[in-house]
């Protein structure tokens, strides 16, 4: 069989009809990036998710399910049903299997991002991606009473700048009305972007939050009771409880024998979960939807190539002329039929490498943006396997929908004769 | 159905026969009666004339020569061979290697060049390469030349050729690499006097160089003295 004429008969066929086919390579473009990058967001996705939190080996807080525990404490969504007692948290430093321990304390918020008391082993301790750490932008981490730590949204989102002077509200929610006016906090630090819920959040110190909560006890501010800054400074600002902790063990090999400690520790109800564990179930949960997504993308990439074969059995008409003379010059109908397969491979290698092209360019152009916007990291990088052997699927899908025409048109050659082709 | 053949020349050659047929009849289906052809034979180099009636079987006889279709009756040889004993690739290569076909108008595969076209036959037969003269894109611009196709549009689009240019390029296309048989099916019938004689007489005049035969057919009765045979193909009775 003469393949290279047959590829170059394909090409300059191709070319020669290159406006009507113009438009069947965008669609089939169109749907191939979306396919792949469908498929490509949910890999980087995945990863993202669940590489939130890296380098903690549990969380502890007071008794409740492990999703709701890493919702709140990793993904500041809902609340904790209650608090681990300070005295708790002390006991729980005293344990030598412990390597470290990052206290957490939730309830206020700031302009509806959440407010998390905690210490500098925060900074030293929370890790994200692959363990990377939590880095500075700008500015310094807390040291003072009345200094907080803007997320790289935050900041972004309010043009917040260090040396700033923010208002926290008291409780959750974006329209608090009872704001800790007399106890503004200044901005020391702001975070670079981890395209994590860091992000979306502000850090204070433990004494901080007690600072500001003196004279609130009754969910307001008592006038009264309530204190200056100054005053507040004055004042034994050790808190009485904290929501939640995040536990480092110093040999990996115990972290199982301490969860199970702390699931039956005497001191109080306590919850020890292992967050990678919580991820892949929250995961689960989440990741039912994208299946769905790629399943009607797949649907999608078909459409376009059936619509594909329409158009090539559509432009069979226009061909029989230059068929009948391909059959006269000596071309055997397996080579006609073979013009076909091989038209719509090329078509969709183009449409393939186009793809390739516009997802890439794609990336590159909103990733900026969506780390900015939506705090989500999606960095360019070569495709996975699965990504490649889907993109190879759609060549290989291309090549079955070509059959449709190929064997019609090498049938009707097989039974044309040389007349045939004055009556067109 | 009648028939009347004028043999001109029946000296008896060494080459064997161009074309020979005996009993020859074909059937495209079973509901007609068959079309039923006079028996023939055709030297080497010789030209045959054909015509007869619209729907006489004149396009289905050169697709019987061309072996796109083989007879449900009858012996057919071309060049000596049966080509009914071909299987049909085999005969796909055989009209590939010996028979060069022209017909009545869009003779040309509308994304190649003039020029590729013509070189379309040496790139599906080896055979008609190795003999192309001293190769494909010489004997092209050779034939090219001869046939009156000025050079600038060799590499064009062959859209942009006249009915007539368009008409002399399948003419180069099925002269190149020295066929010994071409099937010329009407190639006149879209072309004005002047532009008719001039591709019959070029036509003829590049086939004898190469000692090939024609096969002609026209409604054209003024046109049958310039070929050394005739046949004459009536409207069957039914
Ligand atoms: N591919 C085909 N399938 C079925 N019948 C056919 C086919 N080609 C030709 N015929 C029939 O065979 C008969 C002869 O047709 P053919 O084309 O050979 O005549 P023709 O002499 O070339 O006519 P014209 O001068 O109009 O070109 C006609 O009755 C036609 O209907
Ligand atoms: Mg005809």
């Amino acid at each position: 069989m003469n393949l290279k004429l047959a590829f170059s008969l394909s090409i300059a066929s191709l070319w020669h009809r290159r406006n009507v086919l113009a438009l069947v390579t965008l669609t089939l473009t169109l749907s191939i990036t979306l396919l792949l990058g469908i498929q490509y967001l949910r890999t980087e996705v995945k990863q993202s998710f669940t590489n939130t939190i890296a380098g903690t080996d549990l969380i502890v807080g007071a008794r409740s399910g492990q999703l709701n525990l890493l919702l709140y404490t990793v993904f500041h969504i809902g609340n904790a049903t209650n608090n681990i007692r300070w005295e708790s948290f002390q006991d729980l430093k005293t344990d030598n299997r412990i390597d470290w321990l990052v206290p957490i304390s939730l309830g206020d918020s700031y302009k509806g991002h959440r407010v998390v008391g905690t210490t500098d082993q925060f900074q030293k301790h929370y890790k994200y991606g692959r363990g990377e750490p939590i880095e500075l932008a700008r500015g310094a981490w807390f040291e003072e009473v009345f200094e907080v730590v803007l997320g790289a949204q935050v900041a972004s989102k309010h043009q917040h700048n260090v040396g700033d002077a923010v208002v926290l509200s008291h409780g959750g929610g974006r329209t608090s009305f009872s704001n800790h006016e007399a106890t503004p906090f200044t901005v020391s630090g702001i975070l670079a972007p981890t395209g994590t819920p860091v992000d979306q959040a502000v850090y204070v110190s433990l004494g901080g939050l007690e600072a500001i909560h003196i004279g609130w006890e009754s969910g307001v501010a008592i006038p009264g009771r309530t204190v200056t800054p100054e005053q507040a400074k004055e004042r034994d600002l050790t808190p009485d409880a904290i929501t939640a902790a995040l536990v480092g063990i110093e040999r990996r090999i115990l972290t199982f024998q301490v969860q199970r400690d702390l699931n039956q520790y005497s001191g109080e109800p306590l919850s020890a979960i292992l967050p990678g564990v919580a991820l892949s179930e929250l995961w689960r949960i989440m990741g039912q939807f994208e299946n769905v997504l790629l399943a009607i993308t797949v649907f999608v990439v078909l459409t376009s190539l059936i619509g594909l074969a329409a158009v090539l059995l559509s432009l069979q008409v226009q061909r029989r002329q230059e068929i009948a003379i391909l059959r006269a010059t000596g071309a055997s109908p397996l080579l006609i039929a073979l013009l076909y397969v091989i038209e719509c491979l090329l078509l969709t290698l183009v449409a393939c490498g186009l793809a390739l092209g516009v997802g890439a360019a794609g990336i590159t152009l909103v990733s900026p943006w969506l780390l900015d916007t939506y705090g989500l990291k999606i960095a360019l990088r070569p495709l996975s396997g699965t990504e490649w052997l889907i993109l190879a699927g759609v060549p290989l899908a291309a090549v079955c929908v070509s059959l449709l025409p190929a064997i019609k048109a090498w049938r009707s050659s097989r039974k044309q004769g040389l007349g045939h082709a004055n009556s067109w | 159905m009648t028939n009347r053949t004028h043999q001109s020349d029946p000296t008896p050659d060494t080459e064997p026969q161009t074309l020979k047929l005996s009993g020859v009849a074909f059937q495209w289906d079973s509901s007609k009666a068959p079309l039923r052809y006079p028996d023939v034979t055709l030297q080497a180099g010789s030209h045959l004339f054909l015509q007869g009636p619209s729907g006489s079987g004149k396009s289905t006889l050169m697709s019987l020569l061309g072996g796109l279709i083989t007879p449900s009756e009858g012996r057919l040889e071309v060049l000596g061979t049966s080509l009914a004993s071909l299987s049909s690739g085999q005969r796909d290569r055989f009209r590939a290697d010996h028979i060069g076909v022209i017909f009545q108008q869009f003779n040309l595969v509308p994304y190649l060049s003039p020029m590729d076209n013509v070189r379309l036959p040496c790139r599906l037969s080896r055979k008609r390469l190795q003999r192309a003269k001293p190769d494909a894109t010489t004997e092209a611009r050779s034939l090219l030349t001869a046939l009156g196709i000025p050079e600038d549009s060799w590499h064009r689009s062959v859209l942009q050729l006249s009915v007539g240019q368009q008409q002399r390029v399948a003419a180069a296309r099925a002269l190149i690499g020295g066929p010994e048989l071409i099937l010329a099916d009407e190639p006149t019938s879209a072309l004005d006097t002047n532009n008719r004689d001039r591709f019959i007489a070029l036509l003829l005049e590049l086939a004898a160089k190469q000692r090939c035969s024609v096969v002609f057919v026209s409604h054209d009765q003024s046109l049958a003295n310039q070929f050394d045979q005739q046949l004459h193909l009536q409207e069957s009775t039914r």
